[in-house]
C-alpha cells in the first residue's frame, strides 16, 4: 500500500518536474508588485449564493508594513484550467494566482518549487547516474583483478566513504569560484556528487563480482576459451538489481546535499530557483512568523526522500544510514 | 587467526592518525588549488601592491603548493596550525574552540538518540502488534526521511509558532535536530534486530525453560541486539558529523562547520585545513571507540581482524 503511494508521488513529481512551464502558473523569476509576503490564496467552492466550480478572491493589502492581506469578496475569480498552456490561471487582471504564496521578492513560490524541481532532481538524478557508471567500472575492475587494482579501489573507496559526504562536497566545491552560472553549476554538483557516491557502488559490485566469479558458469566461460574481459561481461549483469536499489537511494542523499550547498549560497545562483536556495530565504525567525510558507521546499524535500525511501523497499535505514 | 584486544587498538589508533593525516593533507593541497587566497580580500580593501607583496612573502604564497604543504605539515606535527587570517586569530585556538562546541552538540545528540531510540526498538520489536508500537514505527520512519537540513527548519518552526523560540537554549534546539533523526534510525535498528533475536533457538528454549518474557526481552534479546546495533553506530558517528553542517547553520550554533563556512567564503586556506584536522579527529576518535566497543562486546571482531 504505501509502495504503491510512493510510487504516486514519484510518478505525480516526475510528471511535474517534466512540464515544470505547464503545472506553474507563473515563470520563476517574475516579481509581482504588491505582493511580497503574499499568503497563498485559498480556492474556494462555495460562498453566499451556493457552490461553483473552484475560484479564488483577489487578494488585497491592507497593512503595508505587517504584510497583511485580505480577501477581496466582492467578486469571484474563477480559475481557468488547461488556458493559455497552462494547467491553472486566472484572469490577469485580477493579480496573479499565488497558490503557495509569495516570497520577498513576490515571486511566485509554487512556480518556484516546481521550476527549482528541475534544477534540484536533475543534479541529484545525474550525479547519482555518473556515481553509478563509475562506480559499476571501478567495482567490475577491482572484483576481476585481484592484487594492486583490487587494493587501491578498495582502498580510496573505503577512505571516501569514511568522510562525512557533505563535508567532502563542501570541500571539493571550493576548487571552482564560488559565484558560477547555472548550467555550470550544475555539470559542478553532477561531479561532485559522482565523486562522493561512486564508493558506496564500487564497493558492492566488486563484491558481488568477486563472488560471482568464483561460480560455475564462471567458470565454464573460462574454459570455452573466454577472456578476462569477455568473462566480466557476463558477470556484472548480476549486479544490475543492487545497481537499481543504489540509484534509488543515492537519489535522495544527493538532493539532500545539493539543498545543503545551495543553502549555503555555494550551489545555484539567485534568481534561479533551486530547493536549497529557497530555504535559504525562509530561516530566519521573523521570516517563519511572517511567511511560514517559504518552508514548503523543505517539505517538498521531506515528501521525495520519503517517497524514494519506500520505493528503494528499505526501511529506511539503509538510506540515511550509509550515504549521508 | 585472533588478534589480542591491545593489538587491535594500537593497529586501529596507527589507522586513525594516518586518516587523519591524509586528509588533512589533501584538505590543505585542495583548499591550496582553489582559486583566491589569503590576500584576496586585501586588494579589494584598498591594500598597496607593496604590502600584498610582502605579505605574500610572509605567509610563503608563491612557493610551490608541495612545499608550502610540507612547511604545514611540519607545523601540524608540532600542533602548530598557523595564523587565520580572516580572524587574525592563531587557527589552533579558534578550532579547538568551535570543534568543542561541536564536539558537544554532537555527543548531546547521541545521548538522545541512545536513550530515546533503543528503548523503543526493543519495544517496537518485542509487541510490533500493539496500537502505541504502530504509530512509533510511523513517526520513526517518518523522522527517518527527515534531512538533517528539514529536521531543524521544522524544529525551528515548530518553536517559532509555539512562541518558544526564545526560551529554548540553543544547544537543546540544534541537539534535538540532529538527534532525532538519528534517534529514529536507532530505533529501527534495535526494532529489527530485537525482532530478529527473539525468534532464534536459543531464545524458543529459554522461554520453554520457564524465563518471564519481560526477562526474555531486555535481557536475553537486547543482549543479543547489541552486535547488529553498534554496527550501525560507526555510521551514527558519520552522519552526526554531516548533520551538524545544517544544524549548525540554522540554528545558529557556533561550531565546526559553520567556521569551515566561513573560511571558505573568505579564502582563509589555513583556517580551512585546520577546521578539517580537527573534524578528522573527532570522527577518527568516534569511529575508534566504537571499533573497541564493538571488539569488546563481539570478540568476533578480533578474529577477522
Amino acid at each position: 500500500m504505501t509502495r504503491r503511494l510512493a510510487w504516486g508521488v514519484l510518478v505525480v513529481l516526475a510528471v511535474g518536474t517534466l512540464g515544470a512551464g505547464w503545472v506553474a502558473p507563473h515563470e520563476p523569476r517574475s516579481q509581482f508588485d504588491q505582493r511580497s509576503y503574499a499568503p497563498p490564496m485559498r480556492i474556494h467552492v462555495s460562498d453566499a449564493d451556493g457552490w461553483h466550480a473552484p475560484f479564488v478572491y483577489k487578494q488585497v493589502l491592507r497593512d503595508r508594513v505587517n504584510r497583511v492581506f485580505e480577501e477581496d469578496r466582492t467578486e469571484r475569480v474563477p480559475i481557468r484550467w488547461f488556458a493559455g498552456g497552462r494547467l491553472m490561471a486566472i484572469d490577469p487582471e485580477a493579480g496573479p494566482l499565488l497558490l503557495l504564496g509569495a516570497d520577498s521578492l513576490g515571486r511566485d513560490v509554487w512556480s518556484r518549487l516546481v521550476h527549482g524541481a528541475q534544477l534540484s532532481l536533475g543534479a541529484a538524478a545525474a550525479g547519482a547516474l555518473m556515481a553509478l557508471l563509475i562506480g559499476a567500472v571501478l567495482g567490475a575492475l577491482a572484483g576481476a583483478t585481484p592484487g594492486i587494482v583490487d587494493t587501491l579501489v578498495t582502498g580510496v573507496a573505503d577512505l571516501v566513504i569514511a568522510l562525512p559526504s557533505v563535508y567532502l562536497i563542501l570541500i571539493l566545491r571550493v576548487l571552482m569560484p564560488l559565484v558560477l552560472d547555472t548550467s555550470t553549476v550544475l555539470v559542478m554538483l553532477a561531479v561532485l556528487f559522482a565523486v562522493a557516491g561512486w564508493p558506496h557502488v564500487a564497493r558492492g559490485v566488486r563484491a558481488i563480482v568477486a563472488t560471482e566469479r568464483r561460480r560455475d558458469y564462471a567458470e565454464a566461460a573460462r574454459a570455452a576459451g573466454a577472456g578476462r574481459w569477455r568473462v566480466l561481461t557476463h558477470l556484472v549483469p548480476a549486479s544490475f538489481g543492487f545497481l537499481r536499489v543504489e540509484l534509488v537511494l543515492l537519489i535522495p542523499a544527493f538532493l539532500v546535499a545539493e539543498s545543503t550547498i545551495s543553502f549555503l549560497g555555494l550551489g545555484f545562483p539567485e534568481p534561479v530557483p533551486s530547493w536549497g536556495l529557497m530555504l535559504r530565504d525562509a530561516a530566519s525567525i521573523s521570516v517563519m512568523q511572517l511567511a511560514p510558507w517559504l518552508l514548503s521546499p523543505a517539505a517538498a524535500l521531506f515528501l521525495v526522500v520519503l517517497a524514494l525511501q519506500h520505493v528503494a523497499g528499505t526501511s529506511g535505514v539503509d538510506t540515511i544510514s550509509t550515504r549521508r | 587467526m585472533t588478534t589480542a584486544l591491545p593489538v587491535f587498538v594500537a593497529r586501529r589508533v596507527v589507522a586513525a592518525v594516518v586518516f587523519v593525516l591524509i586528509v588533512s593533507a589533501a584538505s590543505y593541497v585542495v583548499a591550496r588549488l582553489a582559486p583566491g587566497d589569503e590576500t584576496s580580500a586585501d586588494f579589494l580593501a584598498g591594500m598597496s601592491a607593496a604590502d600584498i607583496a610582502a605579505k605574500r612573502e610572509r605567509l610563503r604564497l608563491d612557493d610551490p603548493v608541495m612545499a608550502q604543504l610540507g612547511h604545514w605539515l611540519t607545523g601540524l606535527v608540532r600542533f602548530d596550525l598557523g595564523q587565520s587570517s580572516a580572524y587574525n586569530r592563531p587557527v589552533r585556538a579558534l578550532v579547538v574552540e568551535r570543534g568543542l562546541n561541536t564536539a558537544q552538540l554532537a555527543a548531546v545528540a547521541l545521548l538522545l538518540a541512545t536513550m530515546l531510540g533503543v528503548p523503543l526498538g526493543i519495544l517496537t520489536g518485542a509487541y510490533p502488534g500493539k496500537w502505541w508500537a504502530r504509530g512509533v514505527v510511523v513517526v520513526s520512519l517518518g523522522l527517518v526521511a527527515c534531512p538533517p537540513l528539514v529536521a531543524a527548519l521544522g524544529l525551528l518552526f515548530l518553536a517559532v509558532t509555539l512562541g518558544v523560540w526564545s526560551s529554548v537554549p540553543d544547544l537543546v534546539l540544534a541537539a534535538v535536530a540532529l538527534g532525532l533523526p538519528v534517534a529514529a534510525m536507532l530505533e529501527r535498528v534495535q526494532s529489527q534486530a530485537t525482532s530478529e533475536a527473539l525468534q532464534a533457538m536459543d531464545l524458543t528454549a529459554a522461554a520453554a525453560r520457564g524465563i518471564p518474557p519481560r526477562r526474555l526481552v531486555w535481557r536475553h534479546a537486547a543482549r543479543q541486539s547489541l552486535r547488529p546495533v553498534l554496527g550501525i553506530y560507526g555510521v551514527v558517528i558519520g552522519s552526526l558529523f554531516s548533520g551538524s553542517l545544517a544544524v549548525e547553520l540554522v540554528t545558529n550554533w557556533p561550531g565546526l562547520g559553520r567556521l569551515l563556512y566561513d573560511a571558505m567564503v573568505s579564502s582563509d586556506v589555513t583556517l580551512v585545513a585546520g577546521c578539517v584536522v580537527v573534524g578528522a579527529i573527532c570522527l577518527a576518535t568516534g569511529n575508534l571507540v566504537v571499533d573497541i566497543v564493538r571488539a569488546w562486546v563481539d570478540p568476533r571482531v578480533l578474529e577477522s581482524a
